[in-house]
């Protein structure tokens, strides 16, 4: 981003300072410097990762936008690019990694797998996309999506980024503690969000079938 | 332990750096930006930097390329859309994971189908990009679009794509797929002979 | 061409040599014997005493709802030939089967696998424990009257799509928004999760060499960790840096490809079996191909099948330039030889693209042939590529990591595995070779137009790291070679037989198609009833069945030299876990 897209366009920088002197906003700064130093994490689950490896090599190279930093700890990260189908078994192990990144942190939906379950979707080991558990911030279709599309949609997520407003902050706000309860693996995968609808549907009796508990209370 | 492997591995590293500028003084700057720059960095004997640099610069994607389906319709001279697809489901039932619904026209007064879709959906969280819809549709309606570049922040407002958002031209078509797109006109235009030459025979 | 029938392929008639207990399958389109249950051990040791049968190729469980189940052996000799397919049949409740992972060490996952997926006890298996799914999952899923929550019905095409098709999610019939149901006892108040004890309980410390008190701790080494084979899960016990048990976890990226597979069309598969090794999707393509054009009887014309292997060679050239990359990455050189194998990896990567529309995921194949011919001045990429460029990229990449120094102290030596280890483990692919097996399938029993090409299949002796990146290095210069003499040998012509048809005709049946891809021997194992979809379709994996090898490996190596072991097994995560 130029000095001449910072600069807030009502003040007039005289031309011989216009590459030394920008008159900007906070909010500016702030996402300018977040949105072009985003650091993935190192989390490839499928064959997006692939194609997300040969982003980050020599022909597709997102080091061009800052994101050359790829790290494998979550702690480091700011980005969670989910690549790859989301199963049951590996959910807890996403969302305890999203729980440990630092705030402010996004998630990318790579793929059809990681947006809405993909051509898997009919799988029992299979997540209707990641967003059943973590707060998404772009979704990238394709299967897989090609480094050029990968590239667009991290830019418009940076776009995303350079919208947000300093003062709405979620982060910076006393009291602020937001921690996705841990999935747990039993019989099937249990959500702990969904107890409520557990225990409404044991009240019915009908837990074996509850796609047609479902239709059942529709139809009513 | 000697170095000489150590040595020789970096003495190739050394070369593909000197490369890099001996390469880019022979284009004399004009490597970046320029078609012919990005002819010589996809070639077979590339050497020198290799990068693309998207979005400056974009790969263009050869004909063959598919992403998500879109429908073709041709233009009349009234400007209306004469939709190709006549909704007979065959690409809905050969979808390998099932990610096309369609919804055939009937006629309200008799009640018998028409040829023509009422509403269609591909929802594009599910679509595989396998393009076997585009290869067994027989009326050359739909077909695999180019186009890369549909990210989205919020995915259940816009990625069930209905009849309108896969609505595209022929002139597109043509454009994006000309060698598929005359092969095409030439498969509807003898159809459209044979059709005329069983009518004038009854 | 073999021109007579040599001892290697002439299977022994084991019908008339132990009359009662071995009948020969009669039933239409299928083959092999079926043996008496009990029985079954003493053949498995005679076979592999007296008639040369040391290679176990694949295991698989086939329901045969309501009936019976059954459990299917390939076998094959390391000498070379066709398979020797063995049958044992189990009634469906209780099913049980004697376990063979005493003799064949290969057995041990597949048999864990049959247990996971359809139930079936294996009698005197040392670790019975479900590898795919989660300890607590209830219900065998491959079965055929477990049904998943988003069931709609047995087999594609379904009726709601066509001709009144809505769209919708399927997460909205569902209360709890995704694919899941429960039994009706659970109480998840009053329920403990299984957790991880029975993997943890497995590793198991050696007797005290020395009268010095040590503790051994359990280390977990993923599912998510930068070496970017996937997500990928070992629990080793260390003591110190040293690796003194390890038990590899897999089963995070499973994704029901096999029961997915039984509610697909054969052409629907296609494109889903590009899915399962994500790096070289043509050679996956080739191998379903193969099986089900046995099962239909349908051979493709010449230009096809020169195409087909230009494609497949291609496809190993790319595979082991990126798991040459890597595995110089898994040894701590970060990212610089990866990115000299990358760029050879795109310029194949284009040609991909511009052949079959898609970089990664072809779906070039069909039965009977090839999508589309090769476009306008691909074939002469092709040839520039196969002639020029490869051969000197190749040499470079050889030239600059194979005397490195540091690449030799870290991989002469360690994560050795003996012939005899490699046969009796089922392992395939380059490490067989390593490892001094000259078992190549595109000579011990070849397919398509592989028996027209001169090349060799590179063996060599020591079985170590280091000779698992030579091995391929020489193949990649073998399959260029492969490339250059089917350019020059390549007719015009069509490049598909018959009719292109969605709705494939399958007689009833049984075929087992492999092919040599990159990582090892990739089978499929079809069972056809006559209807559209396939009643059973199992994928014999390379990667799932190598990781067999992983722990005796890793025995008493360090921590980092087991992620440099696991680095030159190159496994990918789509196959393993399917």
């Amino acid at each position: 981003m130029s000095s001449e897209k910072l600069n807030k366009p009502e003040i007039k920088v005289p031309p011989e300072l216009q590459n030394q002197v920008a008159v900007t906003t906070l909010d500016k700064i702030y996402n300018w410097s977040r949105s072009n130093s985003l650091w993935p994490m190192m989390f490839g689950l499928a064959c997006c990762a692939i194609e997300m490896i040969m982003t980050a090599a020599s022909r597709f190279d997102f080091s061009r936008f800052g994101m050359e930093v790829m790290r494998p700890s979550p702690r480091q990260a700011d980005v969670m690019i989910v690549s790859g189908t989301v199963t049951k078994k590996m959910v807890p192990q996403i969302v305890r990694l999203f729980n440990q990144m630092g705030e402010p942190k996004y998630v990318l939906a790579m793929g059809a797998c990681a947006s809405g379950g993909g051509p898997f979707k009919e799988g029992y080991n299979v997540i209707s996309g990641i967003d059943k558990y973590l707060p998404v911030d772009v979704y990238i279709p394709g299967c897989p999506p090609t480094p050029q599309a990968l590239i667009h949609g991290l830019i418009v997520l940076q776009k995303k980024i350079e919208s947000e407003k300093l003062a709405e902050a979620e982060w910076y706000k006393k009291d602020f503690y937001e921690e996705i309860p841990v999935p747990v693996l039993g019989p099937d995968l249990m959500d702990p969000r969904k107890y409520g609808v557990f225990q409404e549907l044991k009240m019915k009796g009908n837990l074996e079938n509850p796609v047609e508990e479902l239709a059942k209370g529709e139809e009513a | 332990m000697g170095i000489n492997g150590i040595v020789k591995g970096l003495g190739i590293t050394l070369q593909h750096f000197f490369e890099t500028y001996l390469v880019d003084i022979k284009y004399k700057g004009k490597r970046y930006g320029t078609p012919e720059g990005l002819e010589d960095r996809k070639s077979f004997d590339t050497k020198g930097i290799f990068t693309v640099k998207y979005p400056e610069e974009k790969l263009d994607v050869p004909e063959a390329f598919r992403y998500i389906p879109f429908l073709v319709y041709d233009e009349t001279e009234t400007g209306e859309k004469d939709i190709r697809c006549t909704s007979c489901g065959i690409c809905a039932k050969v979808c390998p994971p099932q990610c096309i619904w369609i919804t055939r026209s009937v006629n309200p007064e008799t009640g018998k189908p028409v040829p023509k879709p009422a509403k269609f959906f591909i929802d594009v969280d599910i679509c595989m990009n396998c393009g076997l819809c585009a290869e067994y549709c027989p009326f050359e309606a739909i077909r695999m679009d180019h186009d890369y570049e549909i990210a989205n922040i919020d995915r259940y407002a816009h990625h069930i794509y209905d009849l309108d958002k896969l609505l595209k031209p022929a002139s597109y078509y043509a454009q994006i797929r000309p060698k598929q797109s005359a092969e095409d006109d030439e498969v509807r235009r003898e159809r459209d002979a044979k059709k005329a030459g069983a009518k004038l025979a009854r | 061409m073999m021109e007579e029938v040599t001892l290697v392929s002439q299977i022994p008639a084991f019908d008339t040599l132990f009359p009662e207990k071995v009948m020969v399958d009669s039933r239409k389109g299928f083959g092999g014997f079926i043996i008496e249950r009990d029985f079954f051990l003493d053949f498995v040791k005679e076979i592999r005493k007296t008639w040369g049968y040391d290679f176990l190729s694949s295991i698989t469980g086939v329901d045969y709802f309501p009936d019976s189940m059954e459990v299917v052996y390939h076998f094959y000799r390391s000498l070379g030939g066709g398979a020797l397919v063995v049958k044992v049949q189990t009634s469906r409740d209780c099913p049980w089967v004697p376990s063979i992972a005493g003799i064949y060490q290969g057995a041990e996952f597949q048999e864990r696998e049959a247990w996971d997926l359809l139930g079936i006890k294996f009698e005197g298996h040392p670790d019975l424990r479900r590898i795919l799914m989660w300890e607590g999952f209830e219900g065998f899923p491959l079965r055929k009257d477990w049904k998943e929550a988003y069931f709609e019905e047995e087999g594609k095409p379904y009726g709601s799509r066509w001709p009144d098709g809505v769209a919708e999610h399927s997460e909205d019939k569902n209360p709890f928004g995704d694919n899941v149901k429960y039994p009706d006892n659970f109480d998840p108040e009053k329920w403990v999760p299984a957790g991880e004890e029975a993997l943890y309980l497995s590793l198991h410390k050696p007797e005290q060499a020395n009268d010095l008190e040590t503790e051994a701790i359990i280390v977990n080494l993923g599912p998510q960790h930068p070496s970017t084979h996937g997500v990928f899960r070992m629990a080793a016990l260390v003591e110190g840096e040293t690796i003194v048990d390890l038990q590899p976890a897999f089963g995070y990226l499973h994704r029901n490809h096999e029961k997915i597979g039984e509610r697909n069309t054969y052409l629907q598969n296609m494109p889903f079996t590009d899915r399962l090794d994500y790096i070289s999707s043509m050679s996956n393509n080739f191998a379903y191909a193969l099986a089900v054009e046995k099962l239909m009887g349908v051979k493709p014309p010449e230009r096809a099948e020169y195409i087909r292997v230009i494609m497949a060679e291609l496809t190993r050239i790319s595979s082991h330039f990126m798991s040459t990359g890597f595995l110089l990455n898994d040894l701590g050189a970060f990212f610089t030889p990866a990115l000299y194998a990358l760029k050879e990896r795109e310029l194949i990567l284009d040609i991909f693209e511009a052949v079959s529309g898609s970089r990664m995921m072809c779906n070039y194949f069909r039965f009977g042939g090839v999508v589309n011919d090769l476009p306008e001045g691909i074939f002469e990429k092709i040839k520039d590529l196969a002639y020029e460029r490869l051969p000197k990229k190749i040499d470079e990449l050889d030239a600059f990591l194979t005397d490195n120094e540091i690449v030799r102290s870290r991989c002469i030596g360690i994560g050795t595995l003996t012939a005899e280890q490699a046969i009796n483990m089922s392992v395939s692919g380059p490490i067989l070779r390593a490892s001094g097996v000259p078992y190549d399938v595109r000579r011990a029993d070849p397919y398509s137009v592989y028996d027209r090409f001169d090349f060799r299949v590179p063996v060599l002796y020591h079985g170590d790291i280091y000779d698992r990146y030579l091995i391929r290095i020489e193949e990649m210069r073998e399959s260029a070679k492969i490339i250059q003499q089917a350019i020059s040998q390549m007719p015009e012509g069509p490049i598909f037989e018959g009719r292109a048809q969605y709705q494939v005709k399958v007689p009833a049946g049984e075929a087992y198609g492999r092919v040599e891809g990159p990582k090892g021997e990739l089978g499929f194992y079809l069972v056809s009833n006559g209807q559209a979809n396939p009643w059973r379709y199992h994928v014999r994996a390379p990667s799932f069945i190598n990781l067999t090898s992983l722990k005796p490996m890793s025995l008493n190596q360090k921590v980092a030299d087991v992620i440099a072991i696991l680095g030159s097994i190159d496994i990918v995560l789509g196959e393993v876990d399917r």
